[in-house]
Parts: C-alpha cells; structure tokens; sequence
C-alpha cells in the first residue's frame, strides 16, 4: 500500500522556504539594516544587523526572526499576543548574562525581536570546532555564572522564570568569556503542534519535561546536561535519553577532577528531588570545586584519588645501557632483549635486570626483537637482519638489505618477515639466513609486517599497505594518504592500522575494502593493541585512544603531556603506554582513568613489554626499567 | 594448508642447509596456477553447496489497520568465481508513522534511498571488470545512506517519520545500520536468540532504567513515543556497528507488529520448526495476527551459510 503519488499532498503543509530569509541590505521598520545570518532554527532565524538609529558609529543588535504559521487567524493573533507578552517580560530582565532586549514588532505573519548582539560563539560552536577538551578551569566559571543567573530567573517576582531550554547552542560566551544567555524560548509558542506522533528529545531535557513539568529542578538538571556534554564531548541528543550515568564523565575525559564529576552527576539525577533543589545550592558547590581543585594551581594534578602516588611506584630494577633506548624490549624464558643506540643487543636477567650478555651491531637498534629457534633475531641502523644464539650472544647468521632496518622482525614458518629503507619486504629463511623473496614496496617499509590466515600485511612509508601471500605475490593493496609506520593487527578477518594521515583504518582482510575509519587530533605511528571488542593506540596528539571496533566510536581518550608513538598493551585490566613526555603510564583499560605513572629521566618512545607480572621499559635516559605490574 | 604452501615455497625447516651468507634471492616467485595445481584436490563431480543467503520474507497489514506504513528490501546475491565465493546481501525493514496517514511515504523513501546508494557504492564496484573498492568505508557509506534518506524525508514529506533497521552482509562481515524500534536478532542453530539492535523508544528507556514496570510501560501515554526516528528533527544519527557473520543460524528483521506480539522463545520455535525461511516469515506473521495483530506486521528471515566447519 505504500503509494508514492501522496507526497505531492504535502506541497500544502511544507516547511519554511529558506530562500526566503532576509538578503543582506534589507531594512525592517526603517531601521535595523540586516547585515547577515548568525543563526537558522526550525522556526526562526537570527540576523546580524545594524541600527540605522546610530548613524555615526556601527550600533550591532541581533534581530530573530519567527513565522506565523498558523492559518487561524484566532491562533494566529494568540500567538502573536503571546510573542508580545513574552518580550515585556524579557525587556523587565538586568543582569549581565541576559542580553538586553530592545524593540519588538510583528510585519505580516513575522514577528521581530531585537536583542543586544553578543560578539563571541555559542558553546555548541565552540565545542564542535575545536579537538581539544576544554579546560576544567574555565568550565567551572562558567558554571558558577550559569547557575547565577538561573538563580536571578528562579527567584524572579512575582513568578519565576524557567528557562526551560538550557543547552550549548543557547549559551553564548562573550568577548570577555563570560556566560549569555540567548533563546529565552520565545520562539515556542510559533512552534506548537508542528510535530507529529514523536517528540525528538533534546538530549538535555529531565525525564519530568515529558509530563509537561517545569521546575528550577529541570532547570538544573538541564544545566548538568550541557556541563556534561561540554567537558566529554560527548552530545547527548545523539544518545538515548537520560544514559549521562552510561557515559561516565572520567571514562570520556579522565583529567576532570572528581569533585567537579560529583556535582555534575548530582545536577544529572533522574529523580528531581535528588538534584540540588536551587541553583544557589548548585552554585555553592561549584564553589566548593573552585576552592578544592585551587583552580589557580594546575588542575591535572589533581586528578582522582584512585591514582596511587608516584612516589610509590619504583622499578623493580633498571639497566642502564650507553646510549640511548628507542625501540621496545621483547621477553623469552626469563630474558629480556633490548636493543640500544650504542649499538648493542643487551640480554638481562628478567628476575633482577643482571647483565647476560650483548652483541654489538654497527648500527643503533630502534626495533623489537623477536625470537625462533634458540636465536634472535633483530634489524639496525648498519642495513643489516641480525641472527644471535641465546645461549652464547654470538652471531649466527646477517643478513644484508640495501637500507637502515627500522622494521621489526616477524617470524612465522620458519621465515622471518621484515622491511628496510631499501623499499624491499624481505622474507629471509630462519635456520639459513637465506632470502625466499623480496618484494619491492615501493618506498621504505618501517612498519613490522604480520602474518595472519597465511597472508603477509605490511605498510609502507608511502603510505601504501600490502597484503601478500605467502609467494610475495600482492593480493591487494590499499592507499592510505600518508606513511603507514604502524604494524597491523587482525582479528575476525578485520586488518586494523593507523597512518600519519591521523587516521584509524578498519580493512576487510580478504578485499582490503574499508569497513570504517576513525579520524584522530593527528597523525599516529602506534600499533593499535585489541582486546575486548576495543582498540588502543596512540598518536601524536599526546593521547591514548580507546575505540569500540564494531561501531567505530571512542570509549574514551587520555591525554598525556606529549607524543604517543610507542604501542598501549594490556595485562589483566591494566594498561600501559609511555609517553614521550617521559612517563610510563598504567590505566585502568575500560575507563581510561589513571592508576599511576612513573617519570623516567628521558622520553619513552618504544611500546612495554610484559611477563608474568612484570612490566618493562626502555627510555632515552639510557636505562630499562621492570615494574611490578 | 599453511604446511602445503611452506613445502611448496621451500618454507619449511627440513630443507638442507645451503651456505649461511647471500645476496641474492634463490626462489622466484612461483605462479598462482602452480600452486592452486598442487594445493587444491582434483575437483570430484560431487556438487558443493555454495555460502548463500536464503531469505524469506512476509509482511500483513494486521488485523486493526487499514494501510500498510511498513516497508522492506530483500536483496541477495551470490558471487563465485574460482575459489572464492562472496554472499552480499541488503535486507531493510521500514516502519513509517506520520500524523497525516504518510507513514508509508516516508518508510518507502528510505528504503528506496538507502538500497540505491548502498547498491551503487557498494554492489555496483563490486561488479566491475576491476572490482573497485568505495573510496569510503561501508560504516560511512551506511551512514551517509541514513542522513540522505532522513533529509529526503524531511523534505519530501514532512510531519512523517519512520524507523529503519538495515543489515548488509558482505562476505563475513554484517553491518547493521538501526533507527528506531524496528529489530535484528540473530538465532543460532541452538535455538539461542540475541537482540543485535537497541530499540529508541522512550518509553523502553524508563524501563530500562528502572523508572517504568512492563505494565506501567504498556499504558504509558508515550509508551509509541520514539526519540530517534528518520524525518524528525536533528541533530540525527543512526546506530551503525559491523561484526562478523555469525558462523551459521538464522538473522530476524522484524518490525514492532511482530516482536510486540509474538514472545522471542516462540519466535526461535517457529524458526526451528519450519522447513524454509520463506514459510518460517509466513507463520511468524500469522502468530502475530492471531495475537491481535493490532499493527502492521513486517519480516525477514535469513538462513546464513554454515561457516561452523
Ligand atoms: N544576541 C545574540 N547575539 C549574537 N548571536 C546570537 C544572539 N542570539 C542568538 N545568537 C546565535 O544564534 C543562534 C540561534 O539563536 P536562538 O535564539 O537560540 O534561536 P533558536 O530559537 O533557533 O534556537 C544561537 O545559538 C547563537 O549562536
Ligand atoms: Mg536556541
């Protein structure tokens, strides 16, 4: 019965023509001179304009706009009656976070409102256009403004005044960053009965709102939704209803402080009694995170109490080579390896970190090693593939390339996968030393290849990423817009990748077609790490990321002081990932929130290792470090 | 299979050893056709059953309505060649409301606008003489389909609305794109039901909060009151996530017309007990009728290829 000649029937009921907003130039009532759009709603829109009263200097005002779309003509002049009570009302308001309203006037079935222009941008615009959270810092003085001025509506004589629409969009931040707000819901009454059996829910809007009720409660609870959404980034129009306790506020942005995330959740109460019941009563607490955090002094320091010490955490033991550590340690039956830029291959003792042996390279070692057969196996500066006995540190077999080896090897059926600065993937014999192929990728390949389903994936520093099998013949290849330094990992016939073009790419493995990509703050060499149906990784944004892998949505981010270009790793539900800000960090792995981090003397490049309970690594302050985990 | 290929390239350890030191490659790269000669056993003239997508599909205007707001789409496809074989499958389910009696206007509109940019982006690479892989990837290319279909609507119709719920299945992976409280359940052979969407309903969201009993929620004023629909309002995004296939069992699309009236254990027996997809939708259907079948009533179900061996 679905029958496609019915929409014509609609022309009648259509939506306002956008085409019919005022062009720049025009004059209302002889005097605002529209200069521009600022905003376009369902039902109105705000102009820019000037006012031609002031002829000498440029007086802005903002002008909304609402159309009477009511064909009653008795509905039609209650509306306007309405229009018109309303804007005495506002004009009635002073305070500083209300702009003032100065005329009103209705032409035709278009009523006008005229308001004091605030130069700045509304808090919907600020978060949506920048990467960045926004400081904890400012949040609260925000916060500490909004609930000043619900508490002027609140306590309004002789009736209160419920904002009813607190949201980012209806928020302004002046020039001086201090709090507007705009939208006093005037615009309503042009609204009703336009939508249909379903109500979209503005996202911010308390359960109770959906039995019609206003309240200061709802006020405030609509408060703790745009705080919300503001310090997580998270919108909530685009999540279920009321799901703020869903989404944690540590678990999007674990820097906030704990006491600012307590009267956050307490504003966001589903039952009303249980919110703070005036916004002075919000606003004190709010003060109370201004004393507590010092706001003045750096507030990621204080972030959570969950976070033991630093002080507390000390190595187990540390080695300390001559050069140097860039690359990542790798463990095999109670020995650690690690290569150094002095050159040499150090064999410890995992127990106690005692020196074993070392075998000198003529070239720095910025990869992992990796183990077969009683030898290991390792590339470096000196164009060489580097295999050395376990038992005696001595050279079993080098293997030349053409170029500096910054890849890692790979080791699976007895090959040994790896790729040089000269453009070639080498898959070289383990017992012999001998190539079975090289295949040229066309540009240098850093990135360590990875063998999964009996097929080879590597990237190359053009960006482009191979999928190979086992007779070097390329089953596919895919083009990612910069260098793919970062390995690969697969799971569930899913290829996952990170490129300097800052993104995340998901690739079918049989086609290399893309499921999906995840855009990050910048570019990322870290290989992303799974577990769980979730993937970390690290960019050059300073952050750690955490993204569902079957909808492709953050869990969660954290922010450490500089690059991230080692690898996270999971053991048990702890993560840990240095950073080249010099501090091995240990997170808890679902939030994201910090257990505790030590400061090494230098920066951490390299991705851990561990074993049992250990975990391990290198720093450019020459030394690796074990910890307990 | 790996051990095969190991031996052909001269992978594996027991070769003898050769002098520890060279330059130069000593195994060119063998061609395909010597290896699949080798790897794949003579082809016996038995038949082998191909990993197809076999669906059934019922809809019923119910027993209290006059129109049928929903829609669907069945589309499925089979590409072999080789030995590979690719299942691609699009299967939609629409459930159109609009206080105007356009629900179908606006249900029929998605429908036709996400199949059309999926086909054309996906399926229509995917046939070419050099398959061409979509620039973008198959989570965008469903979302940008949903955020087409939903400003279509807004235009095309406006006051109208409609859920959608859209499953498309390439090779192993299945990708769901969901608006609404249309639902996806996969059923594996055991007969264990899993709900694959989350329904965006208002009055579902209380109760899953603990604010609403069933039967508080079943008078509800609201209780069809949904917070995400195609057509009505922004900011909008549909829910998109991509897992794999399961490795064999049945996929379920239905609108609220069947899954508001037929209890989920009955829905698995009568899945189990039927002898093809097709009359499994057809009994699905008449169960929800004889319950009251106060709404439409729309279903697809899809036998999946048993990948379990
Ligand atoms: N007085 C003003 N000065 C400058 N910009 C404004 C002013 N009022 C509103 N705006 C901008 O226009 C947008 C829409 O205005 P608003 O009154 O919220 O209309 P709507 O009813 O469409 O939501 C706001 O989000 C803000 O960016
Ligand atoms: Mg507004």
């Amino acid at each position: 019965m679905n029958n496609p000649q019915s929409t014509q029937s609609f022309e009648s009921d259509s939506e306002l023509d956008v085409s019919q907003h005022l062009q720049a130039g025009t004059t209302l009532a002889e005097r605002y001179t529209i200069q521009g759009i600022i905003g376009i709603g369902g039902m109105s829109a705000v102009y820019q304009a000037r006012d031609m009263h002031f002829p000498n200097v440029t007086k802005l005002v903002a002008v909304k706009e609402m159309v009477n779309r009511a064909l009653d003509p008795v509905v039609r002049s209650t509306i306007v009656r309405n229009f018109e009570r309303e804007a005495n009302l506002l004009a009635s308001l002073e305070h500083r976070a209300i702009p003032r309203i100065y005329d009103y006037f209705t032409l035709n079935e278009r009523s006008y409102l005229v308001i004091e222009y605030i130069s700045g941008h509304d808090l919907e615009e600020l978060v949506n256009n920048s990467n960045d959270f926004i400081q904890e810092e400012r949040i609260v003085r925000w916060a500490i403004e909004l609930c000043d001025v619900l508490s002027y509506l609140h306590n309004h004589k002789p009736e209160a005044i419920i904002f009813r629409d607190m949201k980012p969009s209806n928020v302004m931040i002046n020039a001086q960053d201090h709090m507007v707000l705009v939208d006093f819901g005037i615009a309503k009454p042009f609204q009703a009965g336009k939508r249909g059996t379903m109500i979209g829910t503005e996202g911010y809007s308390p359960p109770e709102q959906y039995r019609g009720e206003a309240s200061p409660q709802a006020d405030i609870y609509a408060l703790g939704a745009t705080l919300h959404h503001a310090i997580t980034r998270r919108d909530p129009r685009l999540e279920p209803p009321f799901s703020f306790h869903e989404r944690p506020i540590l678990q999007h942005n674990p820097n906030v402080s704990s006491v600012l995330v307590k009267v956050i959740e307490r504003a966001l109460e589903y039952n009303p009694e249980d919110r703070f019941q005036t916004a002075e009563d919000m606003k004190s607490a709010m003060l109370g995170v201004a004393n507590e955090t010092g706001m003045l002094s750096n507030i990621s320091a204080s972030i959570s109490q969950a976070v033991r010490p630093s002080e507390s955490i000390q190595p187990i033991w540390s080695f300390k080579c001559e050069d140097e550590i860039r690359g990542s340690p790798f463990f095999h039956n109670g020995v650690v390896y690690t290569g150094c830029y002095d050159n040499n291959l150090y064999a410890l003792d995992a127990n106690d970190g005692d020196f074993l042996w070392k075998y000198p390279a003529e070239g720095g070692i910025v990869s992992k090693p990796a183990y077969f057969d009683e030898s290991i196996y390792f590339g470096s500066e000196d164009h060489r593939l580097h295999a050395v006995y376990i038992r005696t540190g001595r050279v079993n077999w080098t293997y030349f390339t053409k170029g500096p080896v910054r890849s890692s090897p790979f080791i699976a059926e007895g090959h040994i996968f790896i790729g040089s600065d000269d453009r070639f993937l080498h898959a070289v014999n383990a017992t012999t030393g001998r190539p079975a192929w090289r295949v040229d990728a066309g540009s240098p390949v850093r990135s360590t290849p990875i063998v999964a389903n009996d097929l080879v994936y590597v990237g190359s520093e053009a960006g482009d990423f191979y999928c190979l099998d086992f007779t070097g013949a390329i089953k596919w290849r895919f083009k990612a817009k910069r260098a793919v330094t970062s390995s690969a990992v697969v799971s569930k016939g899913v290829v996952y990748f990170g490129s300097v073009d800052s993104t995340i790419y998901a690739l079918d493995a049989k086609t290399g077609w893309v499921i999906w990509r995840f855009r990050l703050g910048k570019p990322t060499i870290s290989t992303p790490f799974l577990q769980d149906n979730l993937l970390f990784t690290g960019s050059v944004d300073g952050a750690i990321y955490c993204i569902d892998i079957n909808s492709s949505k953050e869990v969660w981010r954290y922010t450490t002081e500089h690059q991230v270009t080692g690898s996270p790793i999971i053991l048990k539900d702890s993560l840990y990932c240095g950073s080249v800000d010099g501090c091995l960090y240990c997170l808890e792995f679902r939030s994201g929130r910090l257990r505790w981090k030590f400061q090494t003397e230098g920066s951490i490049t390299g991705t851990p290792v561990v074993w049992e309970d250990v975990i391990s690594i290198g720093s450019t302050d020459h030394r690796i470090y074990a910890f307990e985990a | 299979m790996l051990r095969k290929i190991g031996k052909i390239l001269g992978f594996q350890k027991d070769e003898p050893q050769s002098s520890l030191h060279d330059g130069e490659a000593d195994t060119i790269p063998i061609p395909d056709e010597k290896i699949r000669a080798v790897v794949q056993p003579p082809v016996a003239a038995e038949q082998s059953r191909l990993p197809q997508l076999i669906a059934g599909c019922a809809q019923s205007v119910g027993r209290l309505r006059d129109h049928n707001e929903d829609a669907i789409l069945v589309y499925s496809t089979l590409f072999s060649n080789q030995d590979s074989y690719v299942p691609v499958g699009l299967f939609i389910v629409a459930d159109g409301m609009g206080g105007h009696k356009h629900g179908e206007v606006a249900s029929g509109l998605a429908v036709r606008v996400v199949a059309r940019e999926v086909i054309q982006k996906i399926m229509l690479g995917f046939m070419d003489i050099h398959p061409t892989p979509p620039e973008e990837g198959i989570q965008e290319i469903l979302e940008t389909s949903v955020m087409t279909a939903h400003r279509t609507i807004t235009k095309e119709s406006p006051g109208s609305g409609t859920t959608l719920t859209a499953v498309l299945i390439l090779d192993k992976h299945m990708s769901i794109a969901h608006v609404g409280d249309c639902r996806a359940y996969a059923v594996n052979g055991q007969g264990k039901i899993e709900i694959l969407t989350r329904d965006h309903s208002l009055v579902k969201r209380m109760m899953e909060l603990g604010h609403l009993t069933e039967q508080e929620a079943s008078v509800h004023p609201q209780r069809n009151v949904l917070y995400r629909a195609l057509g009505q309002g922004e900011p909008f995004t549909p829910d998109i996530s991509t897992t794999t296939v399961p490795e064999s069992g049945h996929l379920l699309l239905c609108s609220d017309g069947l899954w508001g009236l037929v209890p989920q254990d009955e829905m698995v027996r009568i899945i189990q007990a039927s002898p093809s997809p097709d009359s499994a939708c057809q009994r699905l259907v008449s169960a929800a009728n004889t319950a009251g079948g106060p709404d439409n009533i729309s279903a697809i179900l899809i036998q999946l290829p048993d990948f379990s061996d």
